[in-house]
Formats: structure tokens, sequence, C-alpha cells
């Protein structure tokens, strides 16, 4: 009986012949690879080139097509503010799509605020400041929400966030009473509330508040991905949430603040949507919700969580705005712009399947 | 194994059911410093759910946990950890789309020294890809030219490697390993044999659960036999045969009178 321990003890007969084998298992050289290959591992380790470049060559298209016009210095500042509350939407939906969710209520916890925000300081008189401050904490509170059924019910996001989306934009519509507050009563009242329509002029552009926060939103939420520990965890999250919870995060948690996130951002948005239309409109930004999300897929982020930069969607959204821009400069009929975005995001996700199937 | 060590992570009577099901009964837990104690037993034994109550990914319903002879509670892995105990899961915990680096501090990031860490939770990149490239190469797992490349472009062995390095890494009392050489062919399971070696060399007591026998027989000192919820008993590998193990893990042969290694 100890003689068979013994043997044991050893390498096993069948793993003599490894000793002449190359044993190297864990080396981590790269093999020669032909040119597909070697661009699937670029773009999956640079998931923003591909959004990058379709702007880049839209812009060439369309810049000849429509030469200068399309280049004025007041064209292109128009093409940012154009997409300014779709992009910060897109900044909310980033966040949540990342987590390998999906936040169809964004739209609506937008909206609902910008109402909340203006009949608080009209109807109301709520000092300014204090309105908009209520309305950021709303949007946290509905973010939270959909967060805590998420995790806590254990609900799909999508499901979530349908019938969020229905409940804000119904509670909206009875707090509004379905009426806009008039631009003239709120420059009366409080003008503050437009402060993100005002706008500098550079040269020829027209560069409004807006369009900086937009960019400024952006350029925070990418520092938190990219450089704090619980920008990595939503990373993780999205990509595979059991090994998070193993690897110690406290993965239910991180998600609602994911939420809460994105619902402060739609609250931001909220204030900026009143500057850009220059009215506080129940009716406003019905198709947002889709808007975003066609901007954060266009973008490249993965609908299924833990790839892509949030850069990606504000590309995405310059995308959509340049599309729009240069056909109509061009003269093609609106509904062939539609056409175009549409096609734009199943190419964008075939080839984020692609870039996912990217093997050593 | 002198019986006047005391052992580093013990339990006694533990308990854990799910609704009618008893996955562990009044089971008990030994394991001494500097030692690679193998768990064996049937699926459905009650391996996962003592290694799951030891790694702290569940809590346990009765009994006691002691770590350094200090009673312990741990109510997530989280803990766990912070108290020194490491695991490499069967599916290894890796977040497929983030880096070597990334992984290897998940859940315990290093900041930045001054201002922008402190009050703005900047993240130390540069040192935590320099510390995650010495643990690698210190384990053998070097050349490896790119840090931030992706988990998921990395081989089975490979992955299993960075795991591995992470929890020997971290571990300062105890690595648990749950099934390391399941997934990995011939090669690459004789590579993460010779890395438990030299985890072992290090002092550091290792945990291994594993179905294969002979590479429990090679390298574990002693073999802990797991059945319907609870130890059977401790054998020593050198006095008994492999199908003395399997017997004794699916009842085939009663076991030993007296735990023999203990």
């Amino acid at each position: 009986m100890s003689e068979t321990a013994r043997t044991s003890r050893t390498k096993q007969e069948y793993e003599q012949t490894l000793d002449a084998s190359d044993k190297a298992v864990a080396q981590f050289e790269h093999k020669n690879r032909n040119f597909l290959d070697a661009t699937q591992h670029f773009l999956h380790g640079n998931p923003t080139m591909v959004p990058v470049i379709v702007l880049v060559i839209s812009i060439i298209i369309f810049g000849a097509l429509a030469g200068s016009k399309f280049f004025s210095p007041f064209n292109l500042s128009l093409i940012v503010q154009q997409v300014s509350i779709i992009g910060i939407l897109a900044a909310a939906q980033s966040l949540v799509i990342l987590t390998a969710g999906i936040d169809l209520s964004v739209g609506a916890i937008m909206v609902l605020m910008s109402v909340i925000m203006g009949q608080l300081a009209i109807t109301l008189g709520v000092p300014a400041p204090l309105a908009i401050l209520i309305g950021f904490v709303g949007g946290i509170l509905a973010g939270m929400l959909n967060g805590f059924l998420v995790t806590r019910i254990k609900l799909p996001p999508f499901i979530v966030t349908l019938g969020t989306w229905n409940i804000f934009f119904a509670l909206n519509l009875w707090l509004s009473g379905a009426q806009s507050i008039r631009s003239q009563t709120l420059d009366e009242i409080a003008p503050l509330l437009k402060f993100f329509g005002e706008s500098i002029a550079i040269g020829g552009a027209r560069i409004t508040y807006g369009s900086v926060l937009m960019l400024v939103i952006f350029a925070v939420l990418w520092y938190i991905l990219n450089h704090t520990s619980w920008g990595r965890h939503v990373y993780a999250i999205g990509d595979d949430k059991e090994a998070a919870e193993l690897s110690g995060i406290r993965t239910n948690r991180t998600l609602i603040m994911v939420y809460g996130l994105a619902g402060l951002v739609c609250g931001i948005g909220a204030w900026a949507s009143i500057g850009r239309v220059g009215s506080v409109s129940p009716q406003s930004f019905q198709e947002a919700n889709l808007q975003s999300i066609t901007a954060v897929v266009i973008g490249g982020i993965s609908l299924f969580g833990g790839r892509g930069s949030i850069i990606g969607p504000l590309i995405g959204a310059l995308i959509v705005g340049v599309f729009n821009s240069g056909l109509r400069l061009v003269g093609v009929d609106v509904l062939w712009q539609v056409f175009a975005i549409g096609w734009l995001t199943i190419i964008a996700v075939a080839i984020d399947q692609w870039i996912r199937k990217v093997s050593s | 194994m002198s019986t006047d060590k005391k052992p580093v992570l013990s339990a006694r009577g533990i308990v854990k059911r799910y609704g009618r099901v008893t996955a562990l009964d009044q089971a008990d837990f030994d394991l001494y410093p500097g030692e690679v104690l193998a768990v064996i037993g049937d699926n459905g034994a009650g391996k996962s759910s003592l290694i799951k109550a030891l790694s702290g990914a569940i809590t346990v319903d009765e009994g006691v946990i002691e770590l350094d002879g200090k009673p312990v509670h741990f109510s997530s892995p989280m803990e766990a950890r912070e108290a020194g105990i490491e695991t490499v899961y069967q599916n290894l915990a890796l977040s497929p789309a983030l880096s070597i680096a990334d992984n290897m501090f998940m859940g315990r990031e290093l900041r930045k020294p001054g201002f922008m860490g402190k009050y703005f939770g900047a993240l130390d990149h540069k040192g935590m890809q320099r510390i995650a490239r010495e643990k690698l190469s210190e384990l053998g797992l070097m050349t490896i030219q790119n840090i931030n490349q992706a988990v998921e472009t990395l081989s089975g062995g490979q992955r299993q490697g960075v795991a591995v390095a992470r929890a020997a890494a971290f571990g300062s009392r105890v690595v648990i390993m749950d099934e390391p050489t399941a997934a990995l062919g011939v090669k690459e399971s004789r590579r993460v044999l010779e890395l438990i070696a030299d985890v072992k060399s290090r002092g550091m007591p290792i945990v291994l659960i594993s179905h294969n026998m002979p590479h429990v027989f090679e390298v574990a000192d002693r073999i802990h036999v797991h059945r319907l919820g609870k130890r059977l008993c401790t054998i020593n590998p050198d006095d008994y045969s492999m199908s003395d193990a399997v017997a004794f893990m699916t009842g085939a042969k009663e076991p030993p009178e007296i735990s023999a290694a203990a």
C-alpha cells in the first residue's frame, strides 16, 4: 500500500514526457497576426476608435459635400449645441449600460425634474437656486428608485425603467397640467433656470453654457470611471457581477449608486434643457430615451456591459449631430437622416459583437 | 505534523442549511501552518459550502470558525480577505474585459499619495501595474509584455496564473484554491501544481479542493475527506493509496478509527 503511495508522491507517469516539452504557460507574448486580427485586437484595446473614425470620415464627407457652410464656426458650434441635451442623457445612460443594464427612464426623469424646477420656482415662488437643488435631489431619488428595484427586488433593468418611464411621464403631466411655462415668465421670475441657454461668442462660434456643461459632465465621468476605485468597480460589475462580488465589491450598493448618479446627471440635464428649449415644456424630449441609447451604442459601449469608454457616447452624439447638420445642409430630406442613424446603430452593434470575439 | 502545533484556520461543528437541505452537518476542519491540505469529497458532499464558509462567501448557521485560535465571523469575502484568507475560486472571479493589473487589485485599489488620491480618490495606476508585474515575476509568470492586457485575451492557464498570483500576493494567512486544475490541460495543470509548491515554499498554508487524485496525492501533506456534510477523516497520503481515498470518499470503505495524521 505504501508503495503505491510512494510512487504517487512524484510526477505522474503520463507527465514524464513533459520535461521535454515546452512548459511555458504564462507567457504573455504576442503572436504574429494578420491585418484583420491586428485590427480586432487594436479595437478591443481601444473601443472608442470606431466612433472616432466614423466621426472623422463623416466630417470629411459632409465637409466635401457642403463646403465652407459646414465648417463655419457657427455651424460647428451649432452641432455641439444641438446634441448637448442628448449628450448629457447619453452620459447618464452610459453609466447604466456599463453595468449591463439599460435605463429607458433617463428622458422622463429629465423632463420631470425640469417641470419640478419650473413649478417650484414659478408657481410656488421657491427661490430658483433651491428649486434647482430640489430638482437635482429628485433626479438622484428617481434614479435610486430604479436601482432599488433592480437590485433589491431583482427585476430586469429593462422592465423596471420601462415602468418608471411611464410613471415619471405621468407625474410630469400631472404636475405641469400638461402646460408649458413660457419663456417670458421664466425671464421675469426665475431667469437662473435659463442659464445654460446663454452663450459666449468666440469668432463666429456661439458656444452655449449648455455645450460647455455637457463637455464638463463627460470629463468628470471620465475621471470617475477611469481613475477611482468606484469607477473600476462599475466596469467589473458590468463585466461579471458574480466575479465582482467574489472580489469583494459590494455590487448591489454600487449599482444603486450608479442609477442614482445617472439620475443626478438627468437632473443636471433638466436644468440645461430649460435653457436649451427656452421654456419648461412637459411634452419635450419624448424620444430622448431612445436617442441617448443610440448615442451610447454608436459610441462603442457594449450593451452587454463592462466594455467601452465614456468618451464614446460623446463622439456618438456628435456623429448624430454631424449627420443631421450635414444632410440638412446638403438638402436631403429629414427622413434620410433617421434612415442613416438607424443603419449606423446596427453597424455599431455588429462591430461590438465582432470585437468581443477577440481571442489570444 | 506534530500535534502540539496549533491550527492556523479551524472550524468546529459548523452547520449550513439551505431550506431543507443540510449542506454542512456539524463539520470540523483544521489547517496547520505551512501545509498543503487537500479537501476531497464526492459531489454534493459539502466541499464547496465548507470552502465558502471559510472564505466568507456564506455565513454558517451554527458552529465556530477560528483563525489563529481567535473566533472570526466573516459576513463577506471582503472580511475574510482583510483577515488574510485569499481564495482562488473555480470560476477564478476575474473580470475578463479588465486588465491583469486591474484584476489583481480589484476591490483593494491603491490610491495616489497626496492631494489627488486623498480628496479625489485618484488611483495609482503606475504603482499597481508595477506591483502586479513584480508579483507575477515572483511566481515565474514573467515575460509579460503588457500588464494592461485584458484577461480575456489570456489562455486558461495564464488566467489561473493571474488568479493564483493575486491570492499569493495578498494572502497573509491562508490561500484556498478551488479546483485549480479542473479546467486545464496536462501542461497547464503541471504549471499550476508547481505554483502551489512555490506558494507553499514561502510558508503559506494552502487548502486545495480537487477531484484529481494524482494531483492531490502529489502535493498534499494531509487529505481531509469530506462526506455527507462533515469531515469523515483526515489521512496522510503516504499511508493510503488513491483507491483507499476514493473508497473513504464514496463510502465503499470505513475510515480509519483515529484520524491518522491529525
